[in-house]
């Protein structure tokens, strides 16, 4: 890093303050009754004739109508401070967090939240992995021929604009209202930024790797497989991770077509109900998952490559290595 | 004043006479490159032709910027030459191939494999089996001294060790020609001193035919048999010195007269006197009086 690293015991205080920070304002904010609160929940609607208990009413009406009670010597409400609907506390969404894996389905028939997110994630699965089986040989091969860099890539850019959800009502007809169409806009979503990321990993690739193959007698399939690929591999993996995690960011709208489904109709229904505990669930799941899959590859990335220079731990290595005595060079 | 180079002991004399019956290696011809660059074109080699005896070392000496490291490439068959050509025992140089084994300043090792497996790149290439090319890897990486570390990773090793290792590689593949281009630039002075002294070693036991590339004087007229001294814009030979100080080498040469005769020589080729006064700016003077350092 350009103002170099920090010692460890302050990269781990860092970690954690990158969760508690978030966590401590949104405790605040929920909690602490003059931080924001903008609202009162009627405990006792007195004579206001449309209030009731629990309603949610914006602090200047409630004072307007308790002050006109009190000039008409009628029996003013009583209410809290509240925040509102759509911002549930902390403990509101633990709880839901909780519930919402415990609880049954409302009708018969609809999925479980388990449900839900194992049919996300195997929607994403399927996506990022034709994604990956086309795109990055593509890429790959773009990357390392000038011939097929020319052929291929100017089409992959133009397509790349095109956002991937247009190509919905497309997908359904052609695939379907089920997962077809789903996996295929994952799949559109990854692809064509997978061969051009992947391609320009390749590019980076230190040519003089390749002149010292062909000085050693490497052909030029020799070189593709003996050099470039492994000569990209720790890259190309990092690469992976991060269009993974763009492969997400399409599972919503993917799931909006055809046949709601998955984590999105589950957020949905819950939305509805006016459950919002439950939706801020969901959202954080999506999250823990996403982070906790990145984590995995980032440790598996160690295993997998045991050539590479650990020059910038992971978060968790980090956790790790705090506790643990460095190993002597 | 130091004598002249080219006066030789007898038994200088002799090695060179035995040196030049022995066959040719290398043959390059009339050799010119040049470049385009804004519409002009720029020529970096101007018609360079010298050839290499079998078992010779010989040092390719120039300023930096002189094209030492194109012409490198070009006998390397990473670069094509304009025109002219490189004929290695005989037939034309075409493209890399493993009879011209390399070995570059950043040493270019496979940070992906071991050292041994580096080491047997290239018997895999030329399809030995695995077995085969593993013994005969650990015999190069025994040479090199390295056994130890057959099982570690290129970032595990200090930079003289990865040199070592790209030397072994390199020569695992009984190249005709060892390519070596300013191998030891990025490594400090004793490191230096200590891979210079190892590669006449090497050189000595090994049937390899070696042509060096650098720019730094001593390491020339330690390690040549020959040197060849090319000059800038555009680089042509501008000498072609047959290094005086006898065999075997030791640093306590360095002050002897045959190696400062050829030191000196190689100096005013390199940094000829300049025949315009040397520009000086005037510093001014930004110091107390009193904090003077000399």
């Amino acid at each position: 890093m350009p103002f170099g690293d920090l010692k460890p015991g302050a990269q781990l205080l860092l970690v954690w303050m990158s969760f508690l920070a978030p966590l401590v304002l949104w405790c605040a904010v929920s909690y602490i009754p003059f931080v924001w609160h903008p609202l009162m929940r009627v405990t006792d609607p007195g004579d206001v004739p449309y209030f009731k208990e629990d309603t949610l009413v914006e602090k200047k009406v409630f004072r307007e109508e308790n002050g006109k009670l009190v000039l008409a010597g009628k029996r003013p409400a009583a209410g809290v401070p509240a925040n509102p609907v759509f911002l549930p506390a902390p403990h509101e969404v633990g709880r839901a967090l909780h519930k919402s894996f415990t609880t049954p389905p409302r009708r018969n028939g609809e999925p479980w939240l388990h449900e839900s997110l194992w049919h996300s994630i195997r929607i994403i699965f399927w996506g990022f992995f034709w994604s990956s089986v086309f795109g990055v040989p593509l890429g790959i091969v773009c990357g390392t021929f000038p011939a097929f860099s020319k052929l291929g890539e100017p089409a992959v850019d133009f397509c790349r604009y095109m956002p991937a959800p247009v190509f919905g009502a497309l997908a359904v007809a052609v695939m379907g209202i089920y997962d077809g169409p789903k996996i295929a806009i994952i799949f559109i979503g990854t692809f064509f930024q997978q061969v051009l990321v992947v391609a320009n990993t390749t590019r980076k690739l230190d040519t003089s790797l390749v002149e010292a193959a062909q000085t050693l007698g490497a052909g030029r399939l020799q070189v593709l497989f003996q050099v470039v690929v492994p000569g990209i591999a720790v890259d190309l993996y990092n690469d992976m991770r991060i269009l993974l995690g763009w492969a997400w960011t399409y599972l919503i709208v993917a799931e909006y077509i055809g046949a709601s489904s998955g984590i999105t109709y589950f957020i949905n229904q819950q939305a509805k109900y006016r459950i919002y505990d439950n939706v801020f669930a969901a959202i954080l799941i999506i999250g823990v998952i996403g982070f906790g899959t990145d984590r995995i590859l980032d440790r598996l990335g160690h295993v997998f490559f045991p050539w590479q220079k650990s020059s910038r731990p992971g978060l968790i290595r980090t956790l790790l290595d705090s506790r643990r005595k460095p190993l002597p060079a | 004043m130091t004598g002249d180079y080219k006066i030789q002991s007898p038994e200088v004399a002799a090695r060179f006479a035995r040196l030049k019956g022995r066959p040719v290696v290398m043959d390059v011809r009339n050799l010119t490159k040049t470049f385009a660059s804004n519409g002009l074109g720029h020529t970096t080699l101007d018609r360079i032709s010298f050839r290499v005896f079998r078992r010779e070392f010989l040092c390719v000496l120039g300023p930096s910027g002189c094209g030492k490291s194109t012409l490198i490439r070009i006998i390397a068959g990473l670069d094509s030459p304009t025109s002219g050509e490189v004929l290695l025992d005989g037939r034309k140089v075409d493209g890399p191939g493993p009879d011209r084994g390399m070995v570059f300043q950043s040493y270019t090792l496979f940070p992906w494999l071991t050292v041994k497996k580096n080491v047997m790149f290239g018997l895999r290439m030329a399809g030995q089996s695995g077995a085969t090319a593993e013994s005969e890897a650990r015999e190069w990486i025994n040479l090199v001294g390295l056994s130890k570390f057959e099982n570690s990773y290129p970032h595990q090793l200090s930079g003289g060790m990865k040199q070592r290792v790209a030397i072994a590689r390199a020569l695992a593949n009984r190249p005709r020609i060892l390519l070596m281009d300013e191998p030891f630039g990025a490594l400090d002075a004793q490191t230096r001193a200590q891979m210079q002294a190892y590669l006449l070693e090497i050189w000595k036991n090994v049937d390899v035919t070696i042509l060096f590339i650098t720019h730094d004087l001593d390491e020339a007229v330690y390690l040549s048999d020959r040197i060849l001294v090319l000059g800038t814009n555009p680089s042509r030979i501008a000498e072609m010195i047959e290094d005086p100080v006898p065999r075997p080498r030791g640093r306590a040469q360095f002050v002897s007269p045959p190696f400062l005769a050829a030191y000196h020589r190689l100096n005013e080729l390199i940094h000829p006197p300049s025949a315009e006064p040397q520009e000086r700016t005037h510093i001014a003077r930004m110091t107390m009086r009193g904090d003077d350092v000399e």
